[in-house]
């Protein structure tokens, strides 16, 4: 085991999935020299050369449709999306190309892609540097959709989504980069927990708290805070957002019989209410009472000074777990809620 | 001032283009094509009349069939076998080729039997060949998508040593699209070993081309870093050469390639298209006389090469591959419902897993028995 900031565990996944395949090439703007705007590639140019660590010119669209036909070739294209909010002009090639090119084909052709996309907001960025596009992606079929929270996870998930034959968008909170945990680097992949399967992060009777990615810290802070009222919160992280690991998911809400869904991403259409609706499909007989959303408000990621009133908090998460215990909260008294 | 500056809008001068067989299948000489086609001899020449025959029958097919509810669509292609045919002939077959939906006469020279032509667009598949069969991509029918696959491919040509070429085929209205653009700019910039194919058939829908170019579309690639012929796509021997001088420079590390076909789609967009809303029968007509195939059979009855026997010959081959269309399409089997789960991902997603099993539940509640069963 080694303690390793999230941003390195990342590196060393792309360094070891690059070692274990040379079919494996990852490619974006400015990974090369500079290591990515972030430094996620530090030093594979070096190490892997310039025909494995492609800068690319300054097209989403170009990035991601190369990546189809270098895929097409038998390569496993590892793109890296240099913002959130830079993926949109990249849309059309993942949705109707990557998604969709295995379905159409009967198979044939394999998109074997990983879109790795630093993520969401809490950094103080300017703007379309902090979106949460992910329902977008997990509305498409044929994508897999991941989002991680530590850097043991991000080391194996990464290796995982790589060696996968589907295209997997793997989302990285750039909250977490420079985070720290332990990963063992030696990990076999034959050995680890697949990449759809969710993790308990803590377990509790009272409610059932899911999230994923940077939220997940959050969410702990908010069971440990919970924990002085007496109150016991499960905290799930889903990991795997397409698909979601219900075996997991509905087992605690059989258990606790309350859900807290949170994100930062808006709420309307959100993950969070597709977990809602298939939770109460699944486990409508169990339920004590209505699911609660604690998400980003449904506005545009609002600047800098303001994200704090967005992002939803400990102290929004905590009043969200009132709210399904029907303990006092800030919606008490108000109708129609 | 150091400007570049277009001399003059030649976006629609039809005849500022390089040929070796002029409307009335005279053969003109032309400096730069004619070294690519001195292989050619009257045998080679029969044979492209007989690909081009081909795919105009199974064009013909394709429209009847749809007008008879056997297809859903169909787009047609007539008009466009010289650039089609021309081009594909240059490929090796371990080439690979990006069409869009137009490019009939390039899966019929790639090798597409009978029922890859009209099962996609009866609705039965997405795609009916497997890609890698015939070194040919499905269809794609974003437009200006396939262009970036081909660049994409070729990057991989390139990373593998080997001296294939990738190629991509679109129209004059995807010649506006960002991917097509996107495409020049990666191609050029890593020297890929790919050739683009612009056919400039006049029309995008309802839009003529002069809503997307001021300039020749060939113009374009030079801006890129890429060279570029413009030239008479209804003139299979110079579709014929100049992609075997677009494949050579490809192959031999040059970088892209570019051509821009000027031919003209003499049909319909698609079979849901009205073109007399748009355009006038005057200029059907002119693109009438500069037929494809009459040029080149033109061409061989001047040089005593066209006999009947082959006339005869050719016609009952078109019979027979038209009928061989039309039986795939009427003899088509749908899947089985539960099908439409396949393939959507190659390994296990339990979300679809377990609506598939709900479907499947479902289904079984229609099987004889059900009841007895319950
Ligand atoms: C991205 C996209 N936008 C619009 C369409 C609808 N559409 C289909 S064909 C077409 C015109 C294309 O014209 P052109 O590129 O010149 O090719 P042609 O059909 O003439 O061969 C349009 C607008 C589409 N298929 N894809």
């Amino acid at each position: 085991m080694t303690q390793l900031t999230m941003a390195k565990a990342i590196n060393e996944g792309l360094r070891r999935a690059m070692a274990d395949d040379d079919k494996v090439l990852v490619m974006g703007e400015d990974i090369g020299k500079l290591g990515g705007v972030f430094r996620i590639t530090d030093g594979l140019l070096d190490e892997f050369g310039a025909k494995r660590v492609v800068d690319t010119p300054l097209a989403e669209a170009g990035i991601m449709g190369t990546a189809v036909g270098l895929a097409f070739r038998g390569y496993r294209p590892v793109v890296e999306i240099q913002f959130d909010g830079f993926v949109y002009p990249a849309f059309d090639q993942i949705v109707c190309q990557v998604a969709k090119l295995h379905y159409r084909t009967r198979g044939n052709v394999k998109m074997p892609i990983t879109i790795r996309i630093p993520w969401a907001g809490g950094v103080g960025a300017a703007e379309h540097h902090s979106e949460s596009p992910e329902a977008y992606f997990v509305h498409t079929s044929g994508l897999r959709v991941v989002a991680v929270s530590n850097p043991q996870d991000a080391y194996v998930m990464l290796r995982q989504a790589i060696a996968s034959d589907d295209p997997v968008v793997f989302f990285e909170p750039k909250r977490l980069y420079h985070s720290k945990g332990e990963v063992d680097l030696g990990a076999d992949l034959a050995d680890a927990p697949p990449m759809g399967l969710a993790r308990i992060a803590r377990e509790g009777n009272d409610v059932t708290l899911l999230t994923y990615g940077a939220q997940v810290a959050t969410a702990m802070d908010a069971a440990t805070a919970a924990e002085d009222d007496g109150i016991s919160i499960e905290v799930i992280d889903l990991r795997s957002i397409s698909p979601v690991d219900y075996r997991t998911v509905t087992a605690s809400v059989r258990k606790t019989g309350r859900v807290v869904v949170t994100h930062e991403a808006a709420r309307e259409a959100g993950v969070g209410a597709e977990l809602i609706a298939s939770i109460t499909e699944k486990c409508f007989h169990y339920l004590e009472a209505a699911p609660v959303r604690v998400t980003g408000h449904d506005i545009p990621y609002p600047p800098a000074k303001l994200e704090k009133h967005h992002l939803p908090d400990l102290d929004r998460i905590l009043d969200g777990v009132d709210r399904v215990l029907d303990r006092p909260n800030s919606l008490s008294g108000v109708v129609d809620q | 001032m150091h400007t570049l500056t277009p001399q003059t809008d030649l976006a629609t001068d039809v005849d500022d283009v390089a040929r070796l067989l002029n409307e009335d299948g005279e053969r003109v000489a032309d400096p730069e094509l004619d070294r690519w086609v001195a292989d050619v001899d009257a045998e080679a020449l029969r044979s492209l009349y007989r690909d081009m025959t081909l795919v105009r029958r199974i064009d013909t097919e394709g429209i009847a069939l749809q007008r008879q509810g056997q297809l859903g669509l169909w787009a047609p292609c007539q008009g466009q076998e010289g650039v089609q045919v021309g081009t594909a002939r240059a490929f090796r077959r371990d080439d690979f080729v990006f069409p869009s939906y137009r490019e009939i006469g390039v899966q019929f020279v790639r090798g597409a039997k009978p029922a890859d032509f009209v099962i996609a667009w009866r609705g039965e598949e997405h795609s009916t060949y497997n890609p890698y069969d015939i070194n040919t991509a499905t269809p794609q029918i974003i437009i200006g998508a396939q262009s970036l696959h081909a660049v994409g491919y070729a990057m991989g040509i390139q990373r593998d040593g080997t001296d294939q070429v990738a190629a991509a085929y679109f129209g004059d209205g995807a010649s506006s699209q960002g991917d097509v653009n996107e495409a020049m700019v990666f191609a050029s910039s890593f020297r890929a070993p790919v050739v683009f194919v612009c056919t400039n058939n006049q029309w995008a829908i309802s839009e003529p081309v002069t809503v997307q170019a001021k300039f020749p579309i060939a113009g374009r690639a030079p801006g890129f870093g890429i060279p570029s012929l413009r030239i008479d796509g209804n003139d299979v021997l110079a579709s014929l050469a100049a992609m075997r001088w677009a494949t050579d420079h490809a192959r031999s590390g040059k970088g892209p390639a570019f051509i821009e076909a000027v031919t003209y789609r003499m049909g319909p967009h698609t079979t849901s298209d009205d073109p007399t809303r748009y355009r006038d029968k005057e200029e059907v007509e002119r693109w009438r006389r500069r037929d494809p195939i009459a040029r080149v059979e033109a061409l061989l009855r001047s040089q005593n090469e066209f006999g009947d026997d082959f006339q005869a010959d050719v016609a009952a081959d078109a019979d027979r591959l038209g009928a061989a269309v039309r039986g795939a399409a009427l003899g088509a089997v749908s899947r089985q419902p539960i099908g439409v789960f396949d393939h959507v991902y190659e390994e296990p997603h339990t979300g679809l897993a377990e609506q598939r099993e709900h479907f499947a539940a479902y289904l079984a509640g229609f099987e004889p028995n059900a009841e007895a069963g319950r």
